[in-house]
Formats: C-alpha cells, sequence, structure tokens
C-alpha cells in the first residue's frame, strides 16, 4: 500500500521534552487517528511535519517527496487545520481567505463559498472577533477548498459543540470517498475516532506506544473487572493500568486469551472505547499497578 | 436496504454488518448481479471506517456471497439458492443430533423431546 506520509527515526529535543526517534506512516485512503493525553507530542510531531519547527534529526516524506526540499510542493496539497489561530487577527475573513487563496495552485472558490454557507461563516468580520468555534470552521473550510491530497488536522474539534462536530467526521468521510486521498487528525477527544478513524497511532511521552487498525485495537483489548484475589494469581501479569478498589479492581487486558483466561477465573470483561484504552496506557505508567 | 449497527453489541460491527447483509441475500431482497454500495460510501453511511465495511466485504467474498471486481465494485455473488438451503438444512441436522445424544444421555424419551422442539419451534 502506497504511503501518503512517512515519519523515520524523528527526534526533536526541547527543555524538558524529548520527542523520542518516532516512527510511522500514513496509507493513502484512510482516516488515522493521532491520540494522546495533552503534552504527549502530538502537536510537536504536526509542526515537525508542517516544518513550523526545526527537527533534531529524522526523516519526514510527504507524497514519496521530502517536506522540506519540496516544502512549497507539498504544503499545496496539504489541508492545515490547527488549534491555534495563525491568521491576522485585523484581517477580516474575507480578505483573509483572498489572502490564502492566492497562495494555492488548485483554489476552488466555489467549494469555499459552499462551505461558507455550510458553516455560516461570518466573512465580513474580522478575524480577532470570530468565536473558536468559527476560527476552526474558517480554518477548515479553507483546508477544503484547495483540493488537498492530506488533511493534517490538530485537534480540530476541541472546543465545538457535537453538532458542528459530528458535520466535520461527515465532511472526513467525504474526503476519503477518494482513495488516494488522506486524513491524519490527532485528538483527545477520542470518541471523534471511535467510530471513523481506520487507523489510531498512540503517542504517550514522546513516544508511540502503538500503530494498529482500530478495530484490532478495540478487539484485541478489554476491559477487566474481579475479585481483588485474582491480582495474586499469575493472571495479573496479562494486565495493564490495573485500580485497585476497596471491592474489586479494574484493569485492560492487552490479548483476547489473557481475557479469555481472566473471565474463566472469575472477571468480567468488556469491550473498550478508545478513551479507555489511552487511559489504561498511561494509568500504568503512572505507577499504580 | 436496512443494515443496523450496534455499538453495544458484543458481535464486531464488520460481523453485524456481513451477517445482515448475508440475510439480505438468502432472503432475496438483494439479488443475484446487484451491485453493493462501494465500501468508503458504506462506511460514510454506516459512519464507521473504510477498514471495517472493507472487512465486512471480504468475509462475504470468502463465503461466496459476493464478488468483488477490482476497480468496478463488489456484487451479489450467483447464488446456488438449493446449494444454500442444504447447507442450512445440513446444520440444523447435526444441531438436531447433538441435541438427541444429549437427550438420550439424559434419559429424556422421544415424546419429552418432542415436545420441547415443538415449543422452541414455536417460540423461536
Amino acid at each position: 500500500m502506497e504511503n501518503i506520509l512517512e515519519i523515520r527515526n524523528l527526534t526533536k529535543t526541547f527543555q524538558g521534552f524529548t520527542l523520542n526517534n518516532i516512527s510511522f506512516s500514513l496509507p493513502k485512503g484512510f482516516i488515522t487517528g493521532f491520540i494522546g493525553p495533552n503534552g504527549s507530542g502530538k502537536t510537536t510531531t504536526i509542526k515537525l511535519i508542517m516544518n513550523l519547527l526545526r527537527k533534531d534529526e529524522g526523516e519526514i516524506s510527504i507524497f514519496g517527496l521530502d517536506h522540506i526540499k519540496h516544502e512549497s510542493e507539498v504544503k499545496n496539497r496539504i489541508g492545515f487545520v490547527y488549534d491555534e489561530n495563525h491568521y491576522y487577527e485585523e484581517l477580516t475573513a474575507e480578505q483573509m481567505k483572498r489572502f490564502v487563496a492566492s497562495a494555492y495552485n488548485n483554489w476552488d472558490e466555489e467549494k469555499f463559498t459552499s462551505f461558507a454557507r455550510k458553516f455560516g461563516l461570518p466573512l465580513n468580520k474580522k478575524i480577532k472577533d470570530l468565536s473558536r468555534g468559527m476560527k476552526v470552521k474558517f480554518s477548515l473550510a479553507i483546508a477544503l477548498s484547495h483540493d488537498a491530497d492530506l488533511l493534517i488536522m490538530d485537534e480540530p474539534t476541541s472546543g465545538l459543540d457535537p453538532v458542528i462536530r459530528s458535520e466535520i467526521l461527515d465532511i472526513l468521510h467525504d474526503v476519503i470517498q477518494d482513495e488516494n486521498k488522506g486524513v491524519f487528525f490527532s485528538t483527545h477527544i477520542t470518541s471523534d475516532l471511535d467510530r471513523i478513524a481506520d487507523y489510531i497511532i498512540m503517542i504517550y511521552k514522546g513516544e508511540i506506544l502503538f500503530n494498529k487498525t482500530k478495530d484490532e485495537l478495540i478487539e484485541e483489548h478489554a476491559i477487566i473487572k474481579g475479585p481483588l484475589s485474582l491480582l495474586d494469581t499469575s493472571l495479573k501479569n496479562s494486565l495493564i493500568g490495573i485500580k485497585k478498589g476497596k471491592y474489586g479492581f479494574e484493569a485492560m487486558a492487552a490479548s483476547r486469551e489473557a481475557a479469555d483466561a481472566l473471565v474463566k477465573a472469575g472477571a468480567t470483561a468488556e469491550k473498550p472505547a478508545l478513551e479507555d484504552i489511552m487511559l489504561f496506557y498511561t494509568r500504568k505508567e503512572n505507577g499504580n499497578a | 436496504m436496512n443494515i443496523i449497527i450496534s455499538n453495544t453489541s458484543d458481535k464486531p460491527i464488520y460481523q453485524q454488518i456481513a451477517d445482515q447483509i448475508k440475510d439480505h441475500i438468502m432472503r432475496g431482497a438483494l439479488a443475484e448481479a446487484e451491485p453493493l454500495p462501494s465500501i468508503r460510501s458504506l462506511a460514510k453511511d454506516l459512519n464507521i471506517s473504510v477498514i471495517t465495511t472493507k472487512r465486512a466485504y471480504d468475509e462475504l467474498e470468502k463465503e461466496g456471497f459476493i464478488v468483488t471486481l477490482a476497480g468496478k465494485g463488489s456484487y451479489v455473488a450467483a447464488q446456488n439458492k438449493e446449494l444454500l438451503r442444504e447447507s442450512r438444512i445440513k446444520i440444523a441436522e447435526e444441531k438436531l443430533f447433538e441435541a438427541v445424544a444429549a437427550a438420550k444421555a439424559a434419559e429424556i424419551t422421544l415424546e419429552e423431546l418432542e415436545e420441547m422442539l415443538k415449543f422452541f419451534y414455536e417460540e423461536a
């Protein structure tokens, strides 16, 4: 399968945080969710991809091209939605749009107008007077109006109401009706990804914990609840993020076999949501086990 | 064609889709050679991931219910209805055989067993 984005051995060190030698790739035709708690390195990774931060080491290629050597070509084909505002505050949305549109080869004014109408964008308002939701929608309308092959979105849905969020997810489905396009979507609101994501990459403390299809992740993990006595057996070794309570424990099993063995021994197993998986994996690191 | 997905079911979503399409084919609601929606449009309409719908189609293809032509999409395979029915009958026979063996082991009479069968047949 052809990859739309490839990252190899990417490293970036700040004081107090290192994005540590991460590698992953994005196949085209799919929606990939990039999850992790705040401060895990999601935004750093995205800024490095967009060359808004200088990498220390590693390679990034987009559409098979080096992201710095071919920066303008690559950026022309990326729709970027960023969680902070990167537009000029004093311009109106209409002026800003004209400015941005001129930078793209494939600007589609009709498409923009239709998104602006759909999102109810007040184009005559100054950027600084737009609400947070409107700013995101404005930036999404721009990202979708130049026939981008790759959408990169950093926390696009945070701060948006559920109706708009579900509209955005619908639009992402529209994008990948074309199997040559791809979506890379970072979020800590994992419920947005529970249904639509094809692949999930989880990053934590600057390292990639896993990169799998969402279906595999959900199928192989189970939330386990059981009596404390089970924790005195060897079954304990197959559990992640154990939380002991007065009346029993709660943890996550990372394989079907482990879950089956635990159920046989008297525990219950439930299907997890992505949020549960994220929670239990990070809880393990908190040393509560 | 209706496809109803339950998020709380223990059955994986791809399996729910495959089973429902299978039922539509068995009941003749989906006719032979009828085109199925593309995996991408089905994923959008059901609001689920492309990989999930793809897996459902792969499953259906493996079992011979649909065929997928590269670049053209998926179609309901030519079904040998007689063969389908036969295979279902065979499953029923096997289960009945198991039930009989279990009944004999528990010294249940044929009459009692018939009674049970009748009850379940009418209840199910």
